[in-house]
């Protein structure tokens, strides 16, 4: 896995070549699980796949949802001249939440909260906030201090202006940070299991400490193809909600 | 109208109190474009800024048509006067088609009017509205987004505009054609307009008056030409360059100092009606025309002393003319290429209509066009 996202990037000119290779390699892998009866036992696992990725989706969605739905705001309050003083704090005591480890964040949600699904929830959006604010508030402060010398000479009020002119054009960047919070987000769901969160890490966990590689590929399989298919859809998304002026995808196309 | 009276801005700074406007009185007529003119620093865009409210008087009045804009709210204010900035400043996430609706969006018009007054602007500056409505900025050349930028501050048929500024970001090439295109449009749109700039070719051209500064102060306000003939200082004379008088050839057309009483000859005329004409007027040469006016060439002292004959015969063709609404430096540029005193003017459709002679233009150089001071 390793290597082979190694060598995509390396090989970034000749894309096609190495997409069409991991085709091959996927198509190779499952053919192989099919012969060997590794599909067969994953297979036999499907209900409790489902079961646990619903909850792991879960999880995530709701503990990114939350971030998004704190971090923007937090981010362009940030932003505002009277916010100014207090926001390079701010920063750093969100930035707290990444610089702690994981699974000392999952250790003192617990600690404080409990088990269960709501530490869980806590401990996943306090380490999706970083992003969604860092980007939320830089995206804002790099917009062009002609854009915002237009807006106000023009007449446009204080919200019209962060309407109109700063959201749309921090929009790109606000998506970027929406993006790898979700990636963190996902990657670090599995580990809620510890703290009796539930989701897809209770059977990579549970294969690990049994020993079972068929249950532990059951729980890193979905866990992998879900970060793929998220990133793919917020990327899309991204790319078809940011206006076409303000997008550097979609530029000159 | 815009009448500015005593404004002052004074800014708080480490080194104490700083002045950067000092008691500014100055009017600029309806329909007529004033520029500020001054080196970086001197106080011209903190003067247009306080106009439009983006920065704070710290005293004196500022009056629009006679109202005082210290009653108007900043934003109302703002969404009634024209503004266009250096760095254009069109945003990059609307289309040229909402860029240019901004201001009227912001007071209310409807979707439609909006999108007719768009193409009624792009067609002003004769971009094709059915190309460029769905652009972004970034889809646009230099030229085409000054252009953008300066009808988006008409947008919504303000009386008062001000540009600061608004050809700066731009080659120099491109410069004079969008400068004389806008000028073009003044005549028909005819706005108030303040107009900030540190060229001082560029305000002499574009400006009915032009007001210099220095540190904070109005050294001189006066139209160009008044500008260029009497700088009243050192500063002045020194900003507007050693050839201030050569700059004025190109505020005058030659329309203004054309003679057109021009005494022609016929192709059929004899020669001697030519030295008739030479002995009994100014002229230092005689057009021979045909019927329908066309110069065919000319015959001088020289000429109509050794020739015989008739004059078409004898004509010199004229190796250039000039047309009488080009400026004064054409007609200068043209005579020192040729070698000679003086040049036939031409109208639109190739017709002789009189002629200029260096003394012309040197005499013009003696008065000021338009000496307020005169009259």
């Amino acid at each position: 896995m390793a290597t082979a996202t190694a060598t995509m990037r390396a090989a970034a000119p000749g894309r096609r070549t190495v997409r069409n290779l991991l085709l091959v390699a996927i198509f190779a892998a499952g053919a192989w699980a099919q012969s060997s009866g590794l599909l067969g036992d994953i297979l036999y696992l499907w209900p409790d796949i489902r079961y646990l990725a619903e909850q792991h989706l879960v999880l995530v969605g709701l503990s990114w949802g939350l971030a998004v739905g704190a971090g923007v705001p937090l981010g362009v309050l940030l932003t505002r001249p009277w916010m100014r003083r207090y926001s390079e704090s701010v920063l750093q005591f969100v930035n707290i939440g990444q610089t702690i480890p994981t699974l000392a964040v999952l250790a003192l949600a617990m600690s404080v909260l409990g088990i269960g699904f709501w530490p869980s929830i806590f401990a996943l959006w306090l380490y999706s906030m970083l992003p969604i604010v860092r980007n939320a508030y830089q995206g804002i402060l790099a917009v062009p201090a002609h854009l915002m010398e237009a807006a106000v000479g023009m007449g446009m009020t204080r919200s019209q202006i962060l309407w109109r002119v700063e959201l749309p054009n921090a929009l790109f960047v606000i998506f970027a940070g929406l993006r790898t919070a979700l990636a963190i987000n996902v990657g670090t769901a599995p580990l809620a299991f510890l703290i009796g969160g539930g989701g897809l890490g209770e059977l990579i966990f549970t294969g690990i400490a049994l020993d079972r590689t068929t249950m532990m590929l059951a729980g890193a399989i979905p866990t992998a193809l879900l970060a793929v298919s998220l990133d793919f859809l917020i990327g899309q998304v991204q790319f078809w909600l940011v206006p076409k002026g303000v997008n550097p995808l979609r530029l000159n196309r | 109208m815009i009448r500015l009276e005593e404004l002052t801005k004074t800014f708080q700074t480490d080194q104490g109190v700083v002045t950067a406007v000092d008691r500014i009185n100055l009017e600029v007529p309806e329909g007529e474009i004033c520029v500020l003119l001054g080196p970086s620093g001197c106080g011209k865009t903190t003067t247009m800024k306080m106009i439009n409210r983006l920065i704070t008087p710290t005293s004196g009045k500022i009056y629009i048509d006679g109202k005082d804009t210290d009653e108007y709210d900043p934003v109302e204010l703002r969404r009634n006067i024209g503004y266009a900035i250096q760095q254009i400043g069109l945003f990059p996430n609307m289309t040229v088609a909402e860029n240019i609706s901004v201001v009227p969006s912001l007071l209310g018009w409807d979707k439609k009017k909006c999108h007719e007054r768009a193409r009624e602007l792009l067609n002003m500056v004769a971009m094709d509205p059915d190309a460029f409505m769905d652009r972004y900025p970034n889809e646009l050349s230099g030229g085409q987004q000054q252009r953008i930028g300066v009808i988006r501050a008409l947008a919504a048929d303000a009386p008062v505009l001000l540009m600061d500024e608004p050809f700066g970001a731009i080659d120099p090439i491109n410069r004079e054609v969008i400068q004389d295109e806008f000028l073009k449009m003044q005549e028909k749109i005819r706005k108030t307009i303040i107009f900030v700039s540190h060229d001082i070719d560029e305000a002499v051209k574009m400006g009915d008056r032009v007001a210099i500064f220095r540190e904070g102060h109005l050294e001189q306000y006066a139209p160009p030409d008044e500008l260029l003939a009497y700088p009243i200082n050192e500063f002045i004379a020194d900003f507007v360059g050693g050839d201030r008088t050569l700059k004025r050839l190109r505020l005058a057309r030659i329309a203004e100092v054309m003679h057109s009483d021009v005494q022609t000859l016929k192709p059929d005329d004899s020669v001697e009606r030519a030295r008739e004409i030479l002995a009994s007027s100014a002229q230092e040469g005689v057009p021979v025309v045909d019927r329908d006016g066309h110069p065919r060439g000319f015959i001088n002292q020289r000429i109509a002393e050794g020739g015989s004959g008739k004059a078409g015969d004898l004509a010199q063709p004229l190796s250039f003319t000039v047309r009488s609404r080009d400026d004064l430096r054409t007609a200068v540029s043209s005579m020192f290429t040729h070698n000679v005193n003086w040049v036939a003017v031409l109208d639109d459709g190739g017709h002789l209509i009189g002629y200029v002679s260096q003394q012309d233009i040197t005499d013009l150089l003696g008065t000021v066009r338009g000496d307020t001071r005169a009259a």
